[in-house]
């Protein structure tokens, strides 16, 4: 068992670099209003967050991440570029289902963050260039994705929007994106409604179901998606290996599929920035699915680094880019490109101390 | 010592009684209806314990009680990591309620789980808020629904006369046990065919640390025939 404040004197470390990188630090609340965070991440925020309530402020949560507050933060007051820094605990709990878990995983743990707004293209390589350095003594897997490839990948196939709309919103949703597109993949059942005599109720109005109901009947004439798409998709979600050749394998499926070149393109262009700044791309693994099963609103650049032969641990660092995020919470739908991550001091102390 | 934890009222107590009958065990209330204080004949070294169905699971779990009997639903909704907990020893074969979701009957484009995504999903969009299921199974509900990808909609409490959430406009649809499906009916509800979350009937529980004990064990025999 390794005393708290062991990892909190290397989380210092980690913040006193981030600080050298140019970020302020800054120290978010700990507990945070809960329906901002419940109309974010929906349900599933109740089941990984703890919840308390106040007499005057209603619903509030212990900390889950910093993500959110320091979004807020910045979009109170603060103009690109601007970074920014900070160390706390988070706080998770685990519903163990069925049966508990002989190990459960700890409800209150240390991160260590750097976050960068800037409009600018070296942001993401100067992100994971310095998680990279600070990293390099722990001989981690380093891991990185692209949301913003597979989006394209998505908006690219040859379907109504409606289709491709769907499939967008459910991008982070293995199954349920699996399922639509296989049910796009074959020629629509022909739609019947059931009849109902039953009032009105309820908020939802007889026109929002009657435009469902038009969409529906407007889909029954969509063409099925050729399956050569789908053998495509399958084609981009298995690349997975060290960068050089990973772009190998995405400039040979750019030639049956010339719309990802764009999409490609960043990725080559990220991995010369990331070169430049002295990471060595054959060291960084490219996985096209890196991010496909990550939190929802990660829609660009992602990135994992994990300690190998340790089964059962998380990430020991993870970040991306979540400009969806700020464009949820700007309300006006004003984004800010975002991108930032989070190092584990507490698994850095087992790592030091091993 | 075994005590034998049994709902303290209504149908649910006297099937259980009769279950037990059936079995050559005798349980009774003692002394006036009011009492909540019960006998057993038929076996010895058996005291019975009448409570509050909703209360055995946690009686169960924290060894207070080494049989009970009590719906999985709540066994399942209450007790997080129920199995290390407690043994389901015998479903009982009455108190049959599934727990299900619902939405209100004129939504004549909603037949299934895949529909509910999509409304849901739109309604988001339409009204700025996630859809509601009014529920009082939370854990259940919110795993059986990650469990099937399903996003964009939101719990909002309710312990009681929950069909009528939706046209209070308090909810969306819900999530709640029936057994007849009348009252669903009543209120202009219809099930969503693929969404059986749990098939829950009245079940003999035993603590899972008690259940080893040659005396609990002797006992489980002499009820099963095992």
């Amino acid at each position: 068992m390794i005393p708290k404040r062991d990892k909190q004197a290397i989380g210092q470390r980690f913040l006193s670099a981030f600080r050298q990188a140019g970020a302020a630090e800054v120290a978010p609340d700990i507990l945070l209003p809960a329906d901002t965070l419940l109309d974010l991440y929906g349900e599933d925020i109740r089941a990984r967050a703890y919840t308390s309530t106040d007499p005057l402020r209603g619903e509030v949560m212990l900390r889950p991440d910093f993500t959110v507050p320091v979004v807020q933060m910045h979009m109170a007051g603060g103009a690109e570029p601007a970074r920014y820094c900070y160390l706390g605990e988070v706080f998770r709990k685990q519903d163990p289902g069925e049966e508990r878990p002989a190990n459960p995983r700890d409800n209150e743990y240390l991160q260590a963050g750097f976050e960068l707004f800037a409009h600018d293209r070296q942001a993401d390589a100067e992100v994971f260039a310095l998680f990279h350095r600070l990293l390099a003594p722990y001989r981690l897997r380093a891991v990185t994705g692209d949301m913003g490839l597979v989006m394209d990948a998505v908006r690219a196939l040859p379907l109504s929007e409606a289709r491709r709309d769907a499939l967008l919103h459910h991008v982070w949703r293995p199954g349920r994106f699996g399922r639509l597109l296989k049910r796009f993949s074959q020629p629509a059942a022909p739609r019947r409604f059931a009849e109902s005599a039953a009032p009105w109720a309820g908020l939802r109005s007889e026109a929002e179901m009657e435009r469902r109901m038009a969409r529906l009947i407007a889909d029954q004439d969509a063409a099925p998606l050729d399956p050569v798409w789908t053998a495509r998709l399958d084609r981009l979600f298995a690349i997975s290996a060290p960068m050089p050749d990973a772009l190998a394998q995405l400039s040979d499926l750019a030639r049956d599929w010339p719309d990802l070149t764009p999409a490609i393109g960043r990725v080559e262009e990220r991995a010369g920035m990331l070169a430049y700044l002295g990471v060595a791309p054959e060291t960084i693994l490219f996985d096209a699915s890196h991010g496909h099963r990550t939190m929802e609103y990660y829609d660009g650049f992602t990135f994992s680094f994990l300690a190998e032969g340790r089964a059962g641990w998380p990430p020991v660092a993870t970040g991306g880019r979540y400009d969806a995020l700020t464009a949820v919470l700007g309300r006006g739908g004003r984004a800010i490109p975002a991108v930032g991550g989070i190092i584990r001091p507490g698994l850095i102390a087992e790592l030091e101390a091993a | 010592m075994i005590r034998l934890g049994v709902p303290s009222k209504g149908r649910l107590m006297e099937q259980t009684f009769d279950w037990f009958a059936a079995r050559g065990v005798a349980l009774s209330r003692s002394g006036s209806d009011r009492e909540y204080a019960g006998r057993v004949q038929g076996a010895d070294g058996v005291s019975l314990v009448l409570l509050s169905a909703g209360e055995i699971p946690r009686e169960l779990a924290a060894g207070r009680i080494e049989l009970g009997v009590t719906g999985t639903d709540l066994v399942r909704e209450k007790l997080a990591g129920w199995r290390s907990d407690v043994a389901e020893v015998a479903p009982m074969g009455f108190g049959h309620a599934d727990l299900i979701l619902a939405v209100p009957d004129c939504w004549r484009d909603c037949e299934n789980l895949d529909d509910f995504a999509a409304i849901a999903r739109d309604f988001r969009a339409a009204h700025g808020f996630r859809l509601r299921i009014a529920t009082k199974y939370h854990r259940l509900v919110r795993a059986w629904l990650a469990g099937h990808e399903v996003a964009d909609y939101q719990l909002v409490d309710s312990q009681g006369a929950t069909e009528g959430t939706v046209a209070n406009q308090t909810a969306e649809a819900i999530a709640d046990i029936t057994s007849s499906g009348e009252t669903l009916r009543a209120n202009h509800l219809k099930i969503l065919s693929d969404a059986l979350i749990l098939a829950s009937q009245a079940t003999l529980f035993a603590n899972r640390a008690a259940s080893e004990t040659a005396e609990v064990r002797a006992f489980l025999s002499l009820l099963t025939g095992k």
